[in-house]
């Protein structure tokens, strides 16, 4: 177990990063829930907003993807 | 970094080497031109395609047959999609939208086989498909509207103290958008795909392979839907920026 204190840095800031993914989930979760207790209420209406919870998701899911790669460039890449 | 890994003894192989980008014949350097795996990958891609959509179409049956059927539910949710979304002046511009999804959706399960090489977990591949987009719809927009393109910045509805600062955040939020447009993609596949990878190399630790297998096969499931969804959302928001350059007034 031996190593510099830069490469400490690294694995100390990638696990860091992997933080942002959790923040992410929440944020999904969140559009999903609220999609569904909406849907749950006017199943009629639904169907047609579906394209728009899949846009939501993606906008969600986008920043936790990019916490992601924050902590793949600095694993492999500094 | 990769052989420090495979010195160290943690994992049995390195969970990025799945992404490295190989000649096909050969050691040598790779050159712009040289066949490699990304570019078997993606050809292979193309003649699904092909097979599907010429091969699989071409008996035009009245009652249509498996792939048929497969073919016309892809161009029937396509092309209701954009006819949705971009009303009826955006119909034009629909082969240039389903030839993205069908080239994305197919890389994306082709990528899935096992041994295989999935083009889409690269950001130089998806950036292209990204940054097309934009330059497209961007040139488009000036072109169908003029300088009253730039309407999509002005919010005419805000207060007016408050509209030069929204017109710098719309500015921004539009010129980040070919990068987490293409980021989006490529990162959901690579993350995909490394987490497969990095429970197949607990596998090999007997205590827990039977845990690791079957969470292999839970994240497999996971991907198919993700490769299906990511293609969907790739498609969906080119649509949506397609839909702001065709009327950019808010």
């Amino acid at each position: 177990m031996e190593g510099d204190i830069a490469s400490m840095g690294q694995f100390i800031g990638a696990g860091l990063a992997a933080i942002g993914s959790g923040a992410a989930a929440i944020g999904v979760g969140h559009v999903a829930g609220n999609f569904l207790a909406g849907a749950l209420r006017n199943p009629s209406a639904a169907g047609s907003q579906t394209a728009t919870l899949f846009i939501g998701l993606a906008f969600a899911e986008a920043l936790g993807i990019f916490a992601f790669l924050v902590a793949l460039l600095l694993m492999f890449a500094v | 970094m990769a052989e420090e890994a495979h010195s160290e003894g943690g994992l049995v192989f390195h969970p990025m080497d799945q992404f490295i980008v190989r000649p096909l014949f050969g050691d040598g350097p790779i050159q712009w031109y040289t066949p490699t795996n990304v570019t078997l990958w993606m050809a292979l891609a193309v003649l699904c395609t092909v097979a599907l959509f010429v091969l699989g179409t071409r008996g035009r049956a009245i009652i249509p047959s498996r792939v048929q059927s497969v073919a016309e539910l892809a161009y029937g949710f396509i092309y209701k999609m954009v006819e949705d979304i971009t009303g009826h002046d955006g119909v034009k511009y629909f082969p240039k939208i389903f030839t993205l999804f069908v080239f994305i959706i197919f890389t994306n399960y082709l990528g899935l086989l096992p041994m295989s090489f999935t083009p889409t977990s690269h950001i130089a591949v998806t950036a292209v498909l990204g940054f097309g987009v934009f330059f497209a719809v961007t040139i488009l927009g000036f072109v169908k509207n003029g300088t009253h393109f730039l309407g999509l910045f002005w919010m005419s509805d805000a207060p007016l103290i408050l509209r030069p600062v929204i017109a710098i955040i719309e500015v921004i939020s539009y010129f980040v958008r070919p990068v987490s447009h293409s980021i989006r993609l490529a990162g959901n596949i690579m993350a995909g795909h490394a987490v497969i990878k990095v429970f197949a190399g607990f596998a090999a630790i007997a205590a827990i392979s039977p845990i690791s297998i079957f969470a292999i096969v839970a994240i497999y499931g996971l991907e198919v839907l993700v490769s299906f969804i990511q293609a969907y959302v790739f498609t969906i928001l080119t649509c949506v920026y397609l839909r702001d350059a065709l009327h950019p007034s808010h």
